[in-house]
């Protein structure tokens, strides 16, 4: 690559770090509104849906590596499992399901 | 004073570090085979930390697409973070702005979803800067890696460690549905709309999360405010 490519990973920085410094420096010591504040309050667990569906069904080609996952995760999350038990017994239940039929 | 502090911070960031390891691998790997120089490679990890951008520069690179035309679709790839740093800011400690435009270079789907959904009130500056430093460190290490080896996992091993970040997003969304409708209309509203944008194509993905996102928490916030005054 030549020197466009570094001016092009200075640009790309630049316009990574815009969207996550303005609103963390900018808002701090400021009061929004009750309402805005209510509507980020329930962001978070609105990203989780959009990051987790449909996007989880589609990490392998054979859809069923994503819904068996899906499952697996959700099933050991519910028996109180902390994250990153939730990780590494899916990687593992995938990775025998894998093994046996991939 | 140590309690949720930094050491906690690496600890709660220790399921991202594992979740970037087979994706930056595989970033390092496609970058050696798109033309990028370890170097290079490694650069646009340390400066950037963006996968799914990095990840679309890499084939607009192989497809010739010019330079600033990449650094413009890199930030509408972006822009969903300006939303998800503006609901961080809710959930941090107030601090100096200096020590904030600090660690907001490390804010990425995954470490926000990790630091919004932590139990308790404030966060600390220290907790959020553990979570950066384990999340940075293997995004970079394993971009280089990738690179140097110039292979991947092992086939079963590469597909079944491509759930590791989803699984994460599913254990920090499940303590706070149990028992919660609030959260599970939440999660559930915004992969709905998610899901359409997906399948019809009007949205690409980043403006797809940032919409359905917005989306699910305006409505919620409407009909929830709607229960209290009825």
């Amino acid at each position: 690559m030549g020197a466009w490519f570094w001016w092009m990973i200075f640009g790309m920085a630049v316009v990574t770090y815009i969207p996550r410094a303005i609103p963390l420096t900018f808002l701090e010591g400021r009061e929004l509104p009750e309402a805005v504040q209510n509507v980020l309050r329930n962001i978070p667990y609105a990203v989780l849906g959009a990051l987790i569906f449909p996007a989880v069904f589609f990490i392998q080609e054979n859809v069923w590596f994503g819904v068996i996952g899906a499952a697996s995760a959700f099933a050991i999350a519910f028996t109180g499992a902390n994250v990153i038990l939730v990780v590494l017994g899916t990687i593992a239940i995938l990775s025998v399901y894998g093994l046996w039929f991939g | 004073m140590q309690e949720h502090g930094f050491s906690s911070g690496l600890k709660a960031g220790a399921s991202i570090a594992i979740g970037y390891f087979p994706v930056a691998l595989t970033f390092g790997l496609l970058a050696k085979t798109t033309g990028l120089s370890l170097i290079e490679a490694t650069a646009m990890s340390i400066f950037v930390f963006a996968g799914a951008a990095q990840y679309i520069s890499l084939s607009l690179i192989t497809a010739g697409v010019l330079p600033v035309l990449i650094v413009v679709n890199t930030f509408i790839v972006n822009i969903r973070h300006f939303l998800m740093t503006a609901a961080l800011n809710e959930k941090m400690a107030p601090d100096a702005r200096w020590k904030k435009a600090l660690y907001a270079f490390g804010i990425t789907d995954e470490t926000f979803t990790v630091l919004a959904t932590q139990p308790g009130d404030k966060i600390r500056t220290s907790f959020a800067a553990g979570v950066i430093v384990i999340s940075y460190g293997s995004w970079v290490l394993f971009t280089s890696l990738g690179h140097l080896i110039g292979a991947s996992l092992p086939a079963f091993l590469q597909a079944s460690m491509s759930i590791a970040l989803y699984a994460m997003f599913v254990g920090l969304l499940v303590p706070s549905m149990k028992g919660n409708r609030k959260v599970v209309s939440l999660a559930l509203i915004a992969a709905l709309f998610n899901s359409m944008f997906y399948f019809t194509g009007w949205l690409s993905t980043g403006w797809a999360i940032m919409v359905s996102t917005l989306a699910s928490a305006i409505i919620i916030e409407l009909i929830s405010r709607k229960g209290v005054a009825a």
